[in-house]
């Protein structure tokens, strides 16, 4: 709609954007389905931490009766995010089950048997527009958003930036870059108007002046539909991005809406911009109009060996075997499960992993969607991965300096401005796993200054300690000779008396 | 359930080396062909006796590391090396030059430095000028390719290529890279039909491999361009201010090893800078040496002498000519930092 008042210098700085690769995108058949409801499962499997940050608190007890809706855990500290009862139910179980992990680890779960009923706590509507912005926040907050593009960074901490520095932008991420997954094409379809009145109110919430929507090319329906719920609103701009990977990254995305670079080691709110999944928008809207925790989401199930793939609407908590037997099962083994997109997602070993607030996708690829490289083989230097990385590093350097524990000379190189979107990886004709080497260090690195950091405090308290203990002891020497002085004087004057009265004495008895 | 935990990505889109070798030598093949129609026989077994010593060599060395050999060799990169040598030789050499070449090569250029990827220096060239300062004699007999069908048989090119070094004398002919001796044309440098190394007579055959390379995405554009430029540029500016003394820029670009240099040679990847700024410089760079070399040094051609001082110069290129990081200033400080 606004294609044509992009500015020049805009246009100008996207020719310069050379980042990224373009892998198959294979959206179809799934992204021609629309959002179906799945069935609630024999049971719900909710992890306490379904998002960046500390996990969840239990706060109903093993056995309880619940209600959809209701707190089920809630948040601990500033970066962390409540848990709600997807359906209406028993709390059967507080325990660790099969989470969605990348070393396949169990986690801490609440297990939730619903009772069919699917009962919920009385919801409060309100009009969004007339609650202040820290009024939303804490709404948001207690709602449990988090980021739905799989980030799952607490929304509401995002929400709250508009208080430190004034936010001009708000740019909703519609990108969904990844091969396979269409839950954001399907709701940005299906139920544009809930994407436009969440992005509305994260605008009123950060009292940013427009908003911009960024949706890749390969989802005319998505732009169209969300084009004419934006028509009344012209603070809205619904702007067509060309399908690279990763355009869905925060900062590649306002490079090529805005122009404007995210500084290094900086946020985007540092230059005035805000960025939410168009997924978060809608869960916004439904949490801020209807009063509605975040419950479900809507996932891609797809991949060769899976039978029909489908979008489903699905409570979280729901395991992953439930969403393939809906989708017809299997056709045959997979060579990978995946939960989230092929590029970013994790590897899972059982179809028992619950699907969290993050899960966008649940992906059974064959060996021939995965064509894995046999092992690795001596990297080449042919600098694909210097070509295709986004952030124009030079993955293969900065890999030979870890590779020779050389972390010093990683960072140089710019280890830590990586974003691990495994493009490197995708393009490497060695098929070195340079993504997983590259999250290794990033690992390693950030251990090394807790390390260094704790080391610090601890020397800063031995340093202030002997400080003390100086200064005491310099305190006590002093102390010890005003008193020894002030005994001396004492025993001088003393002397001196005893010498008067001696005197004295004498000229009384001069014979 | 059993599969293992495994790193993302999930999908993989990328070339295997293998068949980026399979490619390269795809695009060598109308060159070689033209080469074995142009000098017969011994041409055909010097390639295959350089490739032969090749293989054998690096089976040799993977055999005393004691690393697996079938992935080693299934690589390619030992057969395409040996090609690679086997055309910038003159083509009526005797077999223990080939094979002397080939084993260097691989064991010391190659093998010694720690294997595909770890070579400074491309093992191809690198064994083309050891060859050439230990043997000069055998490295400079030029033949003149004997008109079509009168060239020796294969019983009599045997001899040529195993036998005894007199033989081929009697055909030797002028050296090449010289404008005067040879009469240059640009029809018959283009098709091959003259006195050179075995596959760097046929300047077309040679580009229109390297372009196919490049639309399929092996080789990129900058260095054979900045190569091309590099060479073309100083000769032509020579060509106008002194046209007596001075050859053309045309056969500048068609003689010699500066086809096969710039599309094949200068674009091996392991030995070539890995950022895009230093790929034009180390192309310019080559150009520019060949073009220095030929005018001024003491040997006729310096294709191999350009890409090796630019191979060497390579990790300080890579080093000096890194992108600038998104978000970053060129000179590595955040764009959010005052700091200069």
């Amino acid at each position: 709609m606004n294609l044509s008042l992009t500015p020049l210098t805009v246009r100008a700085n996207r020719l310069m954007q050379r980042w990224g690769v373009h892998p198959q995108d294979r959206k179809a058949p799934a992204s021609g389905t629309a959002i179906t409801p799945l069935p609630l499962p024999e049971q719900l499997i909710l992890p306490l931490s379904q998002h960046i940050g500390s996990p969840a608190r239990p706060v109903v007890p093993s056995g309880a009766r619940v209600l959809r809706s209701q707190l089920l855990a809630t948040a601990q500290g500033r970066v962390s995010a409540p848990i709600h009862a997807p359906t209406s139910g028993t709390i059967v179980a507080i325990n660790s089950a099969p989470i969605a992990h990348p070393s396949g680890l169990t986690g801490p779960v609440m297990v939730l048997e619903p009772d069919g009923l699917d009962q919920a706590l009385a919801s409060e509507a309100v009009d969004p527009f007339t609650l202040s912005p820290a009024e939303i926040a804490e709404r948001v907050a207690a709602a449990g958003i988090v980021g739905m593009g799989g980030a799952t960074f607490p929304s509401a901490v995002k929400l709250g930036l508009g208080h430190n520095q004034p936010i001009q932008t708000l740019v909703l991420n519609g990108g969904e870059c990844e091969p396979y997954l269409s839950c954001d094409d399907r709701l940005m379809q299906e139920r544009p108007e809930q994407v436009i009145d969440g992005g509305r109110i994260i605008r009123h919430a950060i009292g940013a002046e427009r908003i911009v929507i960024g949706i890749e090319a390969n989802k005319p329906a998505a732009i169209a539909q969300m084009q004419a719920a934006a028509r009344d609103f012209p603070e809205i701009s619904v702007i067509k991005v060309p399908n690279r990977y990763p355009m869905g990254s925060e900062k590649h995305l306002i490079a090529w809406l805005t122009g404007q670079e995210v500084p290094s080691t900086k946020l985007a709110a540092d230059i005035g911009i805000v960025v939410h999944n168009v997924g978060t928008a809608a869960a916004i809207h439904r949490a801020i109009r209807w009063g509605e925790p975040l419950t479900q989401r809507i996932v891609t199930v797809a991949g060769g060996a899976v039978r029909t793939p489908l979008n489903l609407e699905v409570r979280l908590g729901t395991p992953v075997s439930a969403l393939i037997e809906f989708c017809g099962g299997l056709v045959s083994e997979p060579a990978r499960r995946v939960m989230g997109g092929p590029m970013m997602g994790i590897a899972i070993t059982s179809l028992h992993v619950p699907i969290i607030k993050g899960s966008g996708g649940v992906l059974m690829l064959t060996e021939a969607e995965i064509k894995p490289a046999a092992a690795a083989t001596p990297c080449v230097r042919c600098s694909a991965c210097v070509s295709a990385c986004p952030m124009g590093l030079l993955p293969l350097e900065i890999v030979a300096r870890v590779r020779s524990n050389d972390l010093a000379a990683a960072q140089e190189l710019g280890l830590k401005d990586c974003i691990s979107c495994g493009t490197c990886a995708f393009v490497c004709s060695s098929g070195i796993p340079l993504v997983q080497y590259l999250n290794h260090a990033k690992g390693e690195l950030a251990a090394n200054e807790r390390d260094a950091k704790k080391q610090a405090e601890l020397r800063a308290l031995a340093e202030a300690r002997s400080e003390r203990l100086q200064r005491e002891a310099r305190a006590k020497a002093e102390a010890a000779a005003q008193r020894k002085a002030e005994r001396e004087r004492a025993r001088a004057a003393a002397k001196a008396a005893a010498a008067a009265k001696k005197a004295e004495k004498a000229e009384q008895n001069p014979a | 359930m059993t599969t293992a935990v495994l790193p993302s990505p999930h999908t993989h889109g990328a070339r295997p080396v293998s068949q980026t070798m399979l490619l390269v030598m795809l695009a060598l093949l109308p060159a070689t062909l033209s080469s074995f129609w142009h000098f017969g026989w011994p041409a055909v077994y010097l390639w295959l006796v350089t490739i032969v010593a090749c293989v054998l060599a690096e089976t040799l060395a993977v055999l005393l590391a004691r690393r697996p050999l079938r992935p080693t060799l299934a690589d390619g990169s030992a057969i395409l090396t040996g090609w690679l040598l086997a055309l910038s030789l003159p083509p009526w050499a005797p077999w223990w030059i080939a094979a002397v070449g080939g084993v260097f090569a691989i064991i010391v250029v190659k093998q010694i430095f720690g294997g595909l990827g770890q070579n400074v220096f491309n093992p191809a060239m690198a064994a083309r000028v050891v060859l050439l300062i230990s043997f000069p004699l055998e490295m400079t007999r030029w033949i003149i390719p004997p008109s079509l069908g009168s060239g020796p048989g294969p019983v009599e090119a045997l001899a040529i290529t195993f036998g005894s070094p007199s033989l081929a004398d009697g055909i030797s002919g002028a050296t090449v890279l010289d404008p005067a001796g040879g009469g240059f044309d640009v029809f018959t440098y283009s098709l091959g039909h003259h006195a050179g190394s075995m596959g760097e007579t046929s300047a077309l055959l040679l580009a229109a491999g390297g372009v196919f390379l490049i639309v399929r995405g092996v080789i990129g554009l900058r260095i054979p361009s900045a190569f091309l430029l590099g060479v073309a540029v100083p000769a032509a500016l020579a060509y106008t201010l002194v046209p007596d003394s001075q050859p053309s820029p045309l056969f500048h670009l068609l003689s010699g090893g500066v086809m096969l240099g710039a599309f094949f040679i200068a674009t091996d990847y392991v030995t070539s800078p890995s950022t895009p700024l230093g790929q034009w410089i180390f192309g310019l760079g080559c150009g520019l040496l060949t073009w220095i070399i030929r005018t001024w040094g003491a040997y006729p051609e310096g294709v191999a002498f350009a890409i090796l001082l630019m191979n060497a110069a390579t990790p300080l290129i890579d080093h000096y000519t890194r992108p600038r990081i998104f978000g970053r200033r060129r000179d590595g400080h955040s764009l959010a930092s005052e700091e200069r």
